[in-house]
């Protein structure tokens, strides 16, 4: 090979490293979430309420997942569905919360996390019923759960009937069947970030289910900002 | 080492000055000092603490490895210093150094100290680790584990790790399942760590127990708390997105407040606990029926305790 030839070859191949290295730093270390503001005009500490709506989705088809189960979220000013798992809320300020569950039931790995905790009364509402637990492993009627360690915040989303025809185009509408869970709790007032997570293994093709839309931020995990 | 000794040996034999004397007269009050110092100053902070035996065990164990490596390093550090400056080359000596091939003393010396050493910090392992009678290693000895500690008044606490939060059975109290680490002082303590998913570790730091939190196998440690306070609870195994947030702080309370505790929480969570699988040493679901039975209902069927057969949706 002559001097030019191994010259051009070789400055081809350093642009080449150099390109995959800014495709991969661009790519995964610099890719952001969007975050879903409910802090904007609520003053924090007052314990002012703020509603954040989600939904619970079979499905991504917004997305290079589309069958990886997820989260959407509620723009609170547009009311547009948004494919992100990560919200910012006022510090201590009473959270009421809506979510949409559209995906079907899949058992708990542990049946613990059945249980409400950190909701203010230690219910949930499912279609306007309280509840104090819902036990996945008699009747299959457990989609997801909405869990926020950090604060011992456990809710278990219900599913629709086993036998019901689910929605399958993200955002889901309510003219698929779904359910629909209400809770409040209170915001921490230690601001930060505060990851949420479903416990249900609801990771689909991966080993136990716990992989995939489980390990991923805008699927079934994300993070909970709170804010002064 | 040997050869440098040996040369102080023929310098001192011409009337030279005795560097071996000057360096061990150097060594001494300076190991002195510094084991003084590491035992009995520093050595009581040293982790893990005293909260148990096992972890008062290992701090024990870290001060004898520590008093007996200071002097060692002590010895190695004073002799390149003392080189450095007595041995360096000096202006205008371009020779080379006087040939030397070995020193029986000096290499019978060494070879002497350092087996001495090795081989009685092996049996002064072995003593502490497997001995009857004593703490023990506070690590995780598998499902049949060799050591136990004397006696079987156990308090038996089932580990449940899960990404991202490790849960806590007391089978002996109606088999309730928490998410608070409570422990009464003075009384062993049976850690059953299992895991519902993938590979975790309990890491009770202030306690001195370390047992990898392997799915479908029951990883035994033992540990009997000596002091009330706060426990850490830390994975120590990297185990997903949220690794890092897997942690959570138990207590170790009096007789009295342990046993009130758990009474209470026994009848607060017995809505729950008629839910839970019955008390098993693992979570594997190819031996809890309720599971899979939850599984068929769901259309859910998969060999080896899959929640998902292979095909469906995605494989990784």
């Amino acid at each position: 090979m002559s001097l030019p030839a191994r010259i051009v070859t070789l400055l081809v191949a350093f642009l080449a490293v150099v390109a995959l290295a800014l495709f991969v730093v661009i790519h995964y270390f610099l890719a952001t979430t969007q975050t879903v503001d409910y802090s904007a005009g609520v003053t924090a500490d007052t314990g002012a309420v703020v509603h954040v709506v989600m939904q619970e989705d079979p499905q991504n088809t917004v997305s290079t997942h589309p069958d990886w189960v997820s989260y959407f979220i509620q723009d609170p000013t547009t009311k547009q569905w948004l494919h992100t798992t990560v919200f910012k809320v006022p510090a201590g300020s009473r959270i009421d919360m809506t979510i949409y569950g559209y995906d079907g039931c899949t058992p708990l790995r542990n049946p613990f996390f059945g249980k409400v905790t950190g909701t203010i009364g230690e219910t949930e509402d499912v279609n306007g019923k309280p509840y104090s637990q819902l036990n996945s492993w008699a009747g299959c009627h457990v989609g997801h759960t909405f869990s926020i360690p950090g604060i011992n915040l456990n809710v278990p989303m219900a599913s629709p009937d086993l036998s019901a025809n689910l929605c399958g185009t993200s955002p889901c509408t309510t003219a698929s069947p779904y359910r629909v869970m209400t809770f409040s709790f209170m915001s921490p007032k230690t601001t930060g970030d505060y990851f949420w997570q479903c416990r249900v293994p609801c990771g689909g093709g991966y080993l136990d289910g716990f992989g995939g839309p489980m390990q991923t931020i805008g699927f079934m995990t994300g993070n909970m900002e709170v804010v002064s | 080492m040997a050869a440098s000794v040996a040369a102080d040996d023929q310098v001192s034999q011409s009337g030279g000055p005795n560097h071996g004397l000057r360096i061990f007269l150097i060594w001494l009050p300076l190991a002195v000092a510094a084991d003084l110092l590491l035992y009995f100053v520093y050595g009581p902070h040293m982790p893990p603490g005293d909260m148990s035996n096992t972890a008062a065990s290992q701090q024990f164990d870290i001060k004898v490895m520590s008093v007996l490596a200071a002097p060692i390093m002590l010895f190695v550090l004073i002799f390149a210093i003392y080189a450095l400056i007595v041995w360096r080359r000096r202006p205008g000596d371009d020779g080379d150094g006087p040939p030397i091939f070995g020193h029986a003393r000096i290499q019978a010396t060494w070879i002497t100290v350092t087996a001495v050493v090795v081989l009685f910090l092996a049996g002064f392992g072995t003593y502490e680790l497997a001995w009857p009678g004593m703490a023990g290693a506070g690590a995780g000895e598998g499902p049949a584990p060799i050591w136990k500690p004397k006696g079987d008044n156990y308090l038996q606490v089932q580990v449940i790790a899960q990404q991202w939060k490790f849960t806590y059975r007391y089978p002996q109290f109606g088999g309730f399942e928490t998410d608070q680490l409570v422990l009464p002082v003075g009384r062993p303590v049976q850690f059953n760590v299992t895991s519902l998913d993938v590979i975790h570790s309990f890491w009770a730091y202030q306690l001195g127990v370390k047992a990898d939190a392997n799915p479908g196998v029951n990883n035994v440690a033992y540990t009997t708390p000596l002091h009330t306070g706060t426990v850490t609870v830390r994975c120590a195994e990297l185990c997903g997105l949220w690794h890092g947030a897997m942690f959570d702080y138990g207590d170790v309370v009096s007789v009295a407040q342990f046993q009130a505790w758990a009474t209470h929480t026994e009848t607060v969570l017995a809505s729950v606990t008629k839910i839970l699988p019955p008390y098993a040493s693992t979570y594997d679901p190819t031996v809890v029926p309720q599971i899979n039975a939850a599984m068929a209902k769901a259309g859910i069927t998969g060999a080896s305790g899959l929640f998902y057969p292979p095909q469906d949706p995605v494989q990784p």
